[in-house]
């Protein structure tokens, strides 16, 4: 892989003395789908705004493809594709108006043809003729889409596309974004669900005030920092845990109707077998048993809470 | 340079003009015709002649000028404010061009809306007066340039602007007084003496002059200094624009 996005040492800090991103780097791969998970005001729009040329950097560098944002903008704009978190589009112009308008203004031949591709692709082309206002709040953010793709980017970046999105349309969002991975577009996507990220990342960067915290690919991630966990079902309430029990990490909840073990799955042994065992042999009677693998969320509350301790 | 993103700018930007074409067109016709039947007929009828020319002839050039001013500034002004305001002015920022391309492209489509407007008067004011233009080549390049130079003067205002009141506030308290003490409706040596040389330092007073004598040949100020004054109005503008852009001035963080 070949990577399309180098970014290196970067930093803003606003004239009200806001530092928003204090060093960033990162580097992404061509193709790929990256989640940029954060909290509020942790720098994802900063930092996409300076890539997209909307906000000026302190210092630091950003390349796309090769080309320097700042020396090299014309080729380096002409390759990426912004879709903005706030719905903002001209209310009465047409649909096809818009779009047409996005692919001229960056430079692209006018196609009627990639235009009608794109708009089918979003559900959009029953749409054309219609004034922007007519339109209900999911196919605005549609069209906002449309607009980025109109000029055939290389790189699509997606501030919080799902932001405000009902259930429904969030799945027919990621099924967007799918098909656009498979035309070999890269994906950069800032969202605070967790969810998303889960569902269509292949890695994943977690950025907390303004500093990149961790980059990785999700699946490792999580196995990484993924804890399991294992619940036991009891027959009969217990009041407390015998005393050999004590120090396993073992937490008796519901009202000792139930025993709860944290253990780590890249262990060699997870302690599983042998606490079974134990409990057996200490008369307890078990009626189920379960177990649940901690999600991003959980991880990545973890970390952020980590850093801001 | 890249004449395809001028295109869609100026394209968009006309697209919108022609909607509202009717008040594009019906606005700048009726406000002509109240000017023609307040000055020209009802105080015109006892003003002699000013300079050889009939009163109602003679306001003609000040009445295309105070519109096309007004025009510019507004046209261009709202056509950047307005992506400002409704956040749209993302895309032109992200898009891969510079500066100059976007100006054109707005510029010059407000420029043209103006350009239309001032023709549009010219044509109302032959229904009501016997004019002949005396330089016609030089009629339409002042026309040009002042159309221009005020529609880069809007769109300074529109990156400036940060309300809809601010918006107003430059054509309201500056552009209208200077435009009406600007020798629109009369000749600077109609006024005291004291006066006319206060009245060399209101800007406008050269293009109106000068644009007076592509009419009718006769000239508060000499129209090389009237020319001068343009071009160099025009300069101004546009180092003004250049460096909005460069340092991001009320456009980029």
């Amino acid at each position: 892989m070949t990577s399309i996005l180098h970014i290196e040492g970067l930093t803003k800090r606003y004239a009200s003395g806001h530092e928003a991103l204090s060093g960033v780097d990162l580097t992404i791969e061509e193709g790929e789908i990256l989640a940029l998970l954060g909290p509020n005001g942790a720098g994802k729009t900063t930092l996409i705004s300076i890539i997209c040329g909307l906000v000026m950097p302190t210092g630091g560098r950003v390349s796309v493809g090769g080309h320097d944002i700042a020396r090299d903008y014309r080729k380096a704009r002409g390759m990426i594709g912004l879709v903005p978190q706030e719905i903002a589009l001209e209310p009465f112009e047409t649909v096809w108006n818009v779009v047409r308008f996005s692919r001229g203004v960056f430079g692209k031949k006018r196609n009627d043809a990639h235009l009608e591709d794109v708009l089918r692709s979003l559900s959009l082309w029953e749409k054309r003729d219609a004034q922007i206002r007519e339109l209900s709040g999911g196919m605005k953010r549609r069209v906002l889409i449309a607009k980025a793709l109109s000029h055939e980017p290389r790189v699509l970046f997606l501030d919080e596309p799902t932001a405000g999105v009902d259930v429904e349309l969030r799945r027919g969002m990621w099924e967007v974004v799918e098909g656009l991975r498979a035309r070999g577009v890269t994906i950069i996507l800032t969202t605070h669900y967790i969810e998303e990220a889960e569902e269509i990342a292949d890695r994943v960067a977690v950025i907390s005030k303004g500093q990149i915290l961790l980059v990785e690919e999700k699946a490792r991630l999580m196995a990484r920092m993924g804890r399991k966990e294992l619940r036991i079902e009891l027959h009969e309430p217990i009041d407390s845990l015998p005393e050999r029990f004590r120090d396993k990490g073992l937490e008796l909840v519901d009202a000792g109707r139930a025993i709860v073990f944290h253990y780590d799955t890249r262990g060699e042994r997870t302690g599983i077998a042998a606490l079974l065992a134990e409990l057996s042999e200490a008369g307890i009677v078990l009626r189920d048993i379960s177990t649940r693998q901690s999600s991003l969320e959980e991880i990545f509350v973890g970390l952020v809470t980590e850093d801001t301790a | 340079m890249n004449w395809t993103a001028i295109g869609a700018i100026y394209r968009m930007e006309m697209l919108r003009f022609f909607r509202t074409i009717l008040q594009s067109f019906v606005s700048p016709v009726l406000s002509t015709s109240l000017y023609f039947v307040v000055f020209g007929t009802a105080i015109g009828s006892r003003i002699d002649q000013v300079e050889g020319v009939s009163y109602g002839a003679f306001i003609v050039p000040g009445l295309i000028m105070l519109s096309i001013m007004t025009q510019g500034i507004s046209n261009a002004s709202f056509a950047i404010y307005f992506p400002k305001f409704i956040g749209t002015v993302y895309e032109i920022l992200s898009a891969p061009i510079s500066f100059l391309e976007i100006t054109i492209g707005y510029v010059g489509a407000a420029a043209t809306k103006s350009l239309f407007i001032g023709a549009v008067i010219l044509a109302t004011a032959h229904l009501f007066v016997d004019l002949q233009i005396a330089h016609p080549l030089a009629m339409l390049a002042f026309m040009g340039l002042t159309c221009l130079s005020f529609a880069l003067f809007g769109f300074i205002i529109g990156i400036w602007a940060q309300n809809f009141e601010q918006l107003q506030l430059i054509p309201l308290l500056v552009v209208t007084p200077l435009v009406f003490l600007g020798g629109a409706f009369y000749s600077v040596s109609m006024l005291p003496p004291a006066w006319q040389t206060v009245t060399l330092f209101n800007p406008v007073v050269y293009l109106i002059s000068g644009f007076r004598w592509s009419f009718f040949g006769l000239a508060d100020v000499p129209v090389g200094l009237s020319l001068l004054a343009i071009a160099g109005f025009t300069c101004l503008c546009l180092a003004i624009i250049w460096w909005m852009f460069r340092t991001g001035y009320r456009l980029r963080d």
